[in-house]
């Protein structure tokens, strides 16, 4: 256990990803990667739809293999933690199983973990009390709005207390009013579980408000160009009003806006 | 898209539930339609047969007059089309001289009897359909292999492998704890109809879940086994039905046209070649049992719907694939 938490919580070393290598649709995704997360860090890529950040989730994830380099998660390889359950994934779409209710959607990965009943049950309840679902156990998630849906989603990730939560844009397809109040729930989420957090987003107000670090990239291939902190302290409703917080948006646009990389 | 009710988990609870209640009254708003549709449907029938009856008989006593409508349009008489009411009539009276047993039900028990070869026939393809979607799924290479034979198989006409089976029937498995029978043949033959669709559509099925939906239960680790009992075959449900209901009504024409082929009394098929022998005689009789075969096959049908009712996976995902 000890070992785990002294090595970072993903780290991507050189790493590259080819798709369709050896044909004539070759595309290089990802070009020359090397990022650090540190354990307990909320971090966001960001970058235009092509640029390959959920690509790079992916390999973080161990769903995808690198063509080139090499990629640790909490000191193992990335399939490795897959296969430890190192991590729990959110992705754009919720995602939810519609023969299940919510209670047995939260459940899903315990029960694949082999755990009893009577732990799931008790661990699902927790994690409704986490996301503020409390009641909707029994429901059904085509019976939930969207971004309840979202949440049923965080608490499935997490069910199982891994150390890292990836996140796919997972509030992409949400109405701005549900998507910032989303965000400051997963704020609190973060804050109580002091889960690492891995999020990919398009949105510039999103990763500056989230993240303690923003990670810009460059589409056809995929770079990383531009790494900003983003000193905020703790957030709350006036941040996103606050001078330094559009400081930080600006400062993101024009990282984006760099002349090798977009438009 | 979405509307911010998440903001507000105390409403929002009562508005599930009212949703429920709703499309539970919208449910048994639909069955009842159905019903009427139906019953609606039959009598738009029997109009249509009575009119057509007597439109029929006019340009036959009109030949001269339309000459060009007369020519291609099939006359009709009592022959050809017995009055309805001499049809219902018909149900009550003995086909045979020697037997009292009205005609009802001598259909009846027909139909009970192709029944249960319809019946072991479509859970026999059912069993075989799934098993035979799940070892393609589970392998690219076998099914671009196996598929066209898979289709292939139903080009053979079933009047020639079913004489083929009934014999192998009689003379082969006397090794078996329990007598073979010739219906076990016909519902053999009945099989052969009933796994094709439920394989094909049992392989669509499987397929259907979104990558994401894959990724997530490779995110957790999850053996293919797991996949597929937690996430493939729950979400091949309403494919599988879809399935199970063509399946159903194939399962007793595999039947009727097993027994007539191969031979077998006992039940519809015999039935139906017997008074379609002695149709001049009474052809009320062939109409009986024609439509004591269309009743087996609309109650084939319906069960399967039914039984969708209490399949949660399949009734909550209903509007996927139909």
């Amino acid at each position: 256990m000890t070992a785990t938490r002294v090595a970072p919580a993903v780290e991507m070393v050189l790493v590259s990803k080819v798709f369709n290598r050896g044909k004539p649709n070759e595309v290089l995704a990802l070009d020359d990667i090397s990022l650090s997360v540190g354990q307990r860090e909320f971090i966001t890529l960001i970058g235009p739809s092509g640029c390959g950040k959920s690509t790079l989730l992916r390999l973080m994830a161990g769903l995808l293999d690198p063509t080139v380099g090499e990629v640790t998660v909490n000191g193992k390889t990335a399939n490795q933690a897959r296969a430890d359950r190192e991590y729990g994934i959110a992705f754009q779409t919720a995602g939810l199983f519609d023969w299940r209710s919510v209670q047995q959607n939260i459940e899903l990965p315990l029960q694949l973990m082999g755990w009893s009943k009577r732990d799931r049950r008790q661990r699902a309840r927790e994690m409704l009390t986490l996301v503020k679902l409390e009641e909707f156990g029994g429901h059904y998630p085509r019976e939930l709005s969207g971004g309840m849906q979202q949440r049923v989603a965080i608490a499935r990730a997490l069910s199982f207390q891994p150390s890292i939560l990836f996140m796919d844009e997972p509030f992409g397809a949400l109405d701005e009013m549900t998507r910032e109040h989303m965000q400051t729930e997963l704020l609190r989420i973060w804050d109580e579980t002091h889960t690492t957090v891995v999020f990919v987003t398009h949105s510039i107000p999103e990763a500056v408000f989230l993240s303690e670090r923003v990670v810009v990239m460059s589409p056809r291939p995929g770079r990383l160009f531009a790494e900003l902190p983003v000193d905020l302290g703790a957030r709350d409703f006036d941040t996103r009003e606050s001078p330094e917080f559009f400081e930080r948006v600006t400062a993101v646009r024009e990282a984006l806006r760099r002349p090798d990389g977009v438009e | 898209m979405t509307i911010g009710a998440s903001s507000d988990p105390g409403t929002s609870a009562a508005v599930a539930d009212e949703v429920r209640r709703y499309e539970r009254r919208v449910a048994i708003r639909m069955a009842v339609r159905r019903v009427a549709v139906f019953v609606s449907f039959l009598v738009v029938l029997a109009f249509a047969y009575t009119g057509y009856k007597a439109f029929g008989g006019a340009i036959d006593d009109a030949q001269t007059e339309w000459p060009v409508v007369g020519s291609f349009l099939p006359r009709s008489d009592d022959l050809t089309m017995p009055p309805l009411l001499d049809i219902a009539a018909e149900v009550s009276v003995p086909p045979q001289r020697n037997n009292a047993k009205p005609l009802g039900v001598f259909v009846l028990e027909a139909a009970l009897f192709t029944l249960r070869e319809a019946a072991l026939g479509f859970f026999l393809g059912v069993i075989l359909g799934i098993g035979i979607a799940v070892l393609l799924v589970r392998s690219k290479w076998l099914e671009r292999g196996v598929s066209p034979y898979i289709v292939a198989s139903q080009t053979i006409p079933l009047v020639a492998i079913a004489p083929i089976v009934i014999i192998w029937g009689r003379t082969s498995l006397d090794w078996l704890p329990f007598t073979w029978e010739d219906w076990m043949s016909v519902a053999l033959i009945a099989t052969y109809l009933t796994f094709f669709p439920v394989a094909v559509n049992g392989l669509r099925g499987l397929h259907s879940p979104a990558p994401e939906d894959v990724e997530l239960m490779a995110s957790y680790a999850a053996t293919p086994n797991q996949t597929l009992v937690r996430l493939r075959l729950p979400a091949s449900t309403p494919y599988l039905f879809v399935a199970f209901k063509l399946a159903a009504t194939v399962a007793v024409v595999g039947a009727i046209v097993g027994e007539i082929s191969a031979g077998v009394r006992g039940g519809l098929g015999r039935l139906i070649l017997d008074f379609a022998g002695r149709y001049t005689t009474g052809p009320e009789r062939l109409y009986v049992s024609v439509a004591g075969a269309a009743a087996l096959g609309i109650l084939a049908f319906g069960l399967v719907t039914l039984s969708q009712r209490f399949v949660r996976a399949a009734r909550v995902r209903e509007s996927v694939s139909t």
